[in-house]
């Protein structure tokens, strides 16, 4: 996702808008309709009480979830996403692919990640790429798999001393 | 009466001055200091003083000078910095220095006395005439139609320029217009402020009004009020002191900015001890 300067003087609600600007040309003016598709998504991510606020007043994750209402108000058919997990704290990143799973019902969800053991929970296929393309149109991800990395994943467990689990492979 | 001319000269000149002056600083201002390019806007400003010089040597109006000269050293940053890769803060520091060089070398090669070149430097009043205003005016409603057509577009490329590639291959075009558009601004304001301290007229009210609010169009709106109120009453204490009006203008503006901050900082606390109760 593209981010501009995140302390530039603009509203959560302008930004959100920004995403129709393809369709629409160089000449400003937002329709009703617009406005109403802009609250609509606005209030889908939550952001409803930040519509006034300047992206400057913003936690990282919040102004994540701006740039992903601009990237959805046009209603595209596909939503492509380059580790969008990164930066924001855990909390955030759960609620963000919460987020994605409702989008989904409308659009195809697609997404790079490094990160192979938290997203599974939200995803429905997937395919792993080290020199080779291994696909797989489940979300179980098997020793075959973690095979084609080369290297074990890192589990990392609190127990009364914080650990790392290798998986066997 | 003699007296009654100059009065009357004085008010229209002030008022009207006052008025362009801070619509233009407003939203050329807003944009400068938003898009973070105070320091460039800063360059092209002395820059310009080289067709200033030039100008005088040449016997042509020397603010036609300054304002080729200020978009040909937008242009040589541009150039410079994407083109040479020279780092962009330096190629800015030396188009400043060269083009105040040659403006002080061609002064200084024009037979005769040259007594504006103190009005050019530091502005003055007295060398405002009632053309310099009247291309302010057209230059206010230049900016406002341009802002007022192409608002969005204006915003989205400022606020994400790579994203608005992604839908627009106008971006660049808009750009070059935009800081054409900003030179000129500087050039007419430099008859009001001068060279050196044009820059600030510019800065400032958008930084009064980014104390209160943070949204873009309340920035201009208020940037255009701050300035109007410093620069009408900044123009009104040098008329009245015998002071050099840029210097009075920007000195005032300083204080409202100074004024402004404090006011919002005892706001502040007194919301935070009520707050904390």
């Amino acid at each position: 996702m593209s981010t501009g300067d995140n302390s530039f003087p603009v509203t959560v609600k302008d930004v959100i808008l920004s995403g129709l600007m393809m369709r629409k040309g160089l000449i400003s003016g937002m329709k009703l309709p617009d406005k109403k598709k802009a609250s609509q998504v606005i209030e889908e991510l939550g952001l409803t009480e930040l519509s006034g606020s300047s992206l400057s007043e913003l936690s990282g994750g919040q102004i994540q979830r701006v740039l992903l209402g601009r990237a959805v108000i046009g209603d595209p058919r596909l939503l492509l996403l380059d580790e969008p997990g990164n930066f924001v704290d855990a909390n955030f990143e759960a609620d963000f692919y919460e987020k994605l799973r409702l989008l989904n019902k409308r659009m195809a969800v697609m997404m790079v990640s490094h990160d192979i053991g938290t997203i599974s929970a939200y995803i429905k296929s997937f395919a792993c790429v080290n020199r080779h393309l291994h696909y797989h149109s489940s979300s179980e991800i098997t020793n075959e798999e973690l095979m084609a990395y080369g290297c074990p994943i890192q589990l990392i467990t609190h127990g009364e001393v914080p650990h790392t689990v290798l998986k066997k492979h | 009466m003699e007296g009654n001319i100059f009065q009357y000269e004085f008010i229209v000149k002030g008022l009207l001055g006052a008025i362009f002056a801070s619509i233009t600083a407003g939203l050329a201002g807003t944009y400068i200091v938003s898009k973070r390019m105070v320091f460039l806007s800063g360059g092209i400003t002395h820059a310009s003083f080289g067709g200033i010089g030039i100008g005088y040597f040449a016997g042509i109006n020397p603010v036609i000078g300054a304002a080729v000269f200020s978009i040909l050293s937008a242009l040589g940053v541009e150039y410079l910095s994407v083109r040479q890769k020279i780092r962009e803060d330096s190629a800015i520091g030396i188009l400043w220095a060269f083009g105040m060089a040659i403006g002080i070398i061609f002064i200084y090669l024009t037979p005769g006395y040259t007594p504006n070149l103190m009005s050019y430097l530091f502005g003055s009043i007295l060398t405002v005439t009632y053309a310099d205003i009247i291309a302010l005016g057209i230059m206010s409603v230049l900016l406002i139609l341009y802002f007022g057509i192409f608002y969005r577009t204006i915003l989205y490329i400022s606020f994400d320029e790579l994203f608005a590639r992604t839908y627009s291959p106008y971006v660049n075009v808009f750009k070059y217009i935009t800081t054409a558009l900003i030179a000129l601004t500087i050039v007419l304001n430099i008859r009001m402020a001068g060279v050196v301290l044009v820059i600030s007229l510019l800065t400032i009210p958008p930084n009064i009004a980014m104390i209160f609010t943070k949204t873009y169009f309340k920035i201009i709106i208020w940037s255009v009020v701050a300035g109007f109120i410093g620069t009408a009453s900044g123009y009104a204490i040098s008329y009245f002191a015998g002071i050099p009006t840029g210097a009075t203008i920007i000195f005032t503006l300083v204080m409202i900015w100074i004024i402004a901050k404090g006011f919002k900082q005892i706001i502040n606390m007194v919301m935070h001890k009520s707050n904390s109760k």
